[in-house]
């Protein structure tokens, strides 16, 4: 060919026996992510992801906005799981400001972080059950997933995109009632989880289409660099709430869920248990938390960071989030940047995939907790 | 050679970091080791608790990072990051490296930064922007460099795909992350 | 008697009548019943583009339920889907998928907005990769406003297409 492809073009060569199929970007599964698919039979050949459908350049715009403002559009990449995001940013800021956090604050925000893991990991099982086609699955975790929005709202005013977490604590107080509300949900919530065993976990269909399906193995998962429930999932105990512990968690006791066999079923099956882990982090910090006190040290308007830079990691619902911001003596972040779990499992894709049946491509993908906005900021 | 010399910077871009009396012990003991084998070749930006920035060029990297892997056992990449400075020409790549097989190291991040040369008029791919990619010594960074490479178009040599990752298919305007690209309104 | 009724000059009155009647008689029940059949199953596609996807996916959920609405999100072909619900910001690099799957649908098909972004960019107005807003590559019915907006505010929105498409004209 002697003419110049337009841009985005590239040329393959085609090869009888191999297939190239586009799991598009709209596809019956969640969220806009291509995966570009070479088939031989039904074994897939190799798989190149195309992710970037939902790139709203959230970077570049946190370095026009000031470290306040930068709050309502920081926390949209993942919104049922917001708290979550802003966490590490807050506790980024508050160290280049040089602020110290009230108590009574701390256990909220470990409170919200927990709730916040609630609605994200059952509206990934809910869609997992779908994606398998366990519609009951679906149905089961949404309406469950309701009560912690219930709780959610009554502590932010927001169903989601709270953006409760603000650099100097939270916004404004928990209600008076809040800790026994709190508490009756969250034993009710554990009752509803625990019936999920019967009807998903033990269900011998999911664990034939998900049983030695995407093996991630131990020294791979390490390579890899891959974080969160697929890291546990495959042997390697590790979660930053125990190794790095932020706010008051190392007052609390936090047990990481470990599995060994690293193929999906055990990463389905590590964010159902962290979830149980989770109602009883809520029910400690509810005991231990301080009955009164302010929550929020005001700042002064536009607030400027000095010639730094500052690294804080947070466990949220996909692993490891990571926000790195530099600051140069202005309003303005010069530069922020989000390392989110999504993004950093995204090369497991490639690697899982190969070798895989065609039938297995859901089991596997959706398993590695990729939520397709938050890879893309 | 002591923090104390580097810790004062001449430039404004530079973290500017006070004169620290007490460094952190095992954090100190970490960065004493780079500075043993290297010499000159690196310099220490700050030792904090938990975190070590350690500045390279862009001709030892390859070799820092492989003792970085193989003597003090960090094994894998948490992210890359780029930043543009456009008043010293030039554009700084930071990957944060962690450690999940060493349980002494599980609370460090160590940051390794080298800079690459800017250019005015980009031609991502094809100008002095290059650096020496580290996917051959951590794996992991396969995807960020690559992202890396389409938001700031520094070009990662050894790399064995430097393609478009988030962008269009069909972008053809600066890349966006530096600085001179201005969104619109602003 | 019909032949001293229908002369040169009066035809076209009969005819007008004749078909007075006919329209008020089959044709007017006829569009009732086949608008009512449209608007009591409305199918959206499977397209959860970003942020809005979520409380469109708590719209689905028990306490909510869209389903009783007739609106069951069809998760086999879109070329059985008659609504499309664009949820959240669309990029630069979606557009061009996104009106091909508007494509590809059968007519009548409908446009729902849902979300600040889908309207005029929201949030994201002035980034580098956002479209300010879907008028620009589909036509679109009905506008949800809200940043997300409540599953009971989707719902309303539905409704209101309902009453829309009451009056349509079918084609």
């Amino acid at each position: 060919m002697t003419a110049r492809l337009p841009p985005g073009l590239q040329l393959e060569k085609v090869d009888d026996r191999i297939m190239t199929l586009n799991v598009g970007p709209q596809h019956p599964g969640s969220g806009h992510m291509r995966l570009i698919i070479k088939v031989d039979g039904d074994y897939i050949v190799s798989c190149d992801p195309d992710p970037g459908y939902v790139h709203r350049g959230e970077e570049k715009m946190a370095e026009y906005r000031n470290y306040i403002t930068n709050i309502p559009h920081l926390e949209r990449p993942v919104i049922h799981d917001s708290c979550n995001i802003l966490y590490p940013y807050c506790l980024g800021v508050e160290e280049l400001l040089g602020i110290e956090v009230p108590e009574r604050a701390k256990y909220v925000r470990v409170i919200a972080s927990e709730l916040n893991r609630f609605t994200y990991t059952l509206y990934w099982l809910g869609i997992y059950g779908i994606f398998l086609g366990h519609s009951t699955m679906f149905m089961w975790p949404m309406g469950d997933r309701e009560f912690a929005i219930d709780l959610l709202e009554k502590l932010t005013g927001a169903r989601v995109t709270h953006s409760y977490f603000v650099p100097g604590g939270i916004r404004n107080d928990a209600p008076a009632n809040f800790e026994d509300v709190c508490l009756r949900q969250i034993n009710y919530l554990e009752k509803r989880l625990k019936t999920y065993a019967d009807i998903f976990y033990d269900n011998p269909i999911l664990i034939a289409r998900t049983e030695k399906t995407g093996v991630l193995s131990r020294e791979d998962a390490i390579r890899l660099g891959t974080t969160g429930t697929v890291l546990r999932a495959s042997g390697v105990d590790y979660d930053v709430r125990t190794k790095e512990p932020y706010d008051v968690y190392d007052e609390l006791d936090v047990h990481t869920n470990v599995l060994k066999n690293g193929d999906s079923y055990d990463r389905s099956k590590t964010p159902w248990l962290d979830m149980l882990e989770s109602c009883n982090i809520i029910r400690q910090a509810l005991e231990k938390m301080p009955k009164s006190g302010s929550v929020r040290v005001k700042l002064k308007p536009n607030p400027k960071g000095g010639n730094d830079e500052v690294y804080k990691r947070v466990e949220s619902g996909r692993g490891s989030l990571g926000v790195y911001i530099v600051s140069r003596s202005k309003p303005e972040p010069y530069r922020v940047k989000l390392s989110v779990g999504s993004f950093r499992n995204l090369i497991c894709m490639p690697y899982l995939l190969k070798g895989e049946k065609l039938g297995n491509m859901p089991a596997v993908y959706w398993s590695l907790n990729y939520w397709p906005v938050e890879a893309d900021r | 050679m002591s923090d104390s010399d580097t810790s004062i910077q001449e430039t404004e871009t530079k973290p500017v970091v006070e004169n620290q009396q007490e460094l952190p012990k095992f954090e100190k003991d970490h960065s004493d080791k780079i500075t043993a084998k290297f010499g000159s070749k690196t310099e220490i930006a700050f030792v904090k608790p938990d975190r070590i920035r350690v500045n390279v060029k862009k001709e030892d990297i390859l070799d820092v990072a492989s003792f970085i892997r193989d003597e003090l056992n960090y094994d894998h990449a948490e992210s890359v990051t780029g930043v543009d400075f456009p008043a010293d020409k030039e554009i700084e790549v930071v990957y944060h490296l962690g450690s999940y097989t060493d349980p002494q190291l599980s609370r460090q991040v160590l940051s390794l930064a080298t800079r690459a040369p800017r250019e005015d008029n980009p031609n991502p791919g094809n100008d002095s922007t290059k650096l020496p990619s580290l996917r051959d010594i951590f794996y992991s960074v396969e995807f960020h460099e690559r992202e890396c490479f389409e938001m700031l178009g520094v070009f990662f040599e050894g790399h064995p795909d430097n393609r478009r990752l988030l962008l269009p298919e069909d972008w053809a305007d600066l890349p966006p992350l530096r600085k001179d690209f201005a969104i619109k309104g602003r | 008697m019909l032949k001293d009724l229908i002369t040169p000059q009066t035809a076209n009155a009969f005819v007008g009548k004749l078909g007075d009647i006919l329209v008020k008689a089959i044709h007017q029940p006829l569009e009732y019943a086949i608008n009512w059949g449209r608007l009591w199953s409305l199918w959206p596609v499977h397209i959860e583009t970003a942020c809005c996807s979520v409380e469109f996916g708590a719209a689905s959920s028990p306490r909510y339920d869209v389903e009783r609405f007739g609106i069951i999100e069809a998760f086999g072909s879109l070329r059985q889907c008659d609504l499309v619900v664009v949820q959240g910001t669309i990029t630069r690099k979606m557009a061009p998928r996104l009106r091909l799957v508007y494509d590809q649908m059968p007519e009548p098909k409908y446009v729902i907005a849902m979300g600040a972004c889908a309207i005029t960019g929201g949030l994201y107005f002035d980034s580098y990769n956002v479209l300010p807003g879907i008028d620009g590559v589909l036509p679109v019915d009905v506008y949800v406003p809200g940043c997300p907006p409540r599953p009971e505010t989707l719902i309303q929105g539905c409704i209101l297409l309902q009453e829309k498409i009451k009056r349509m004209k079918v084609r």
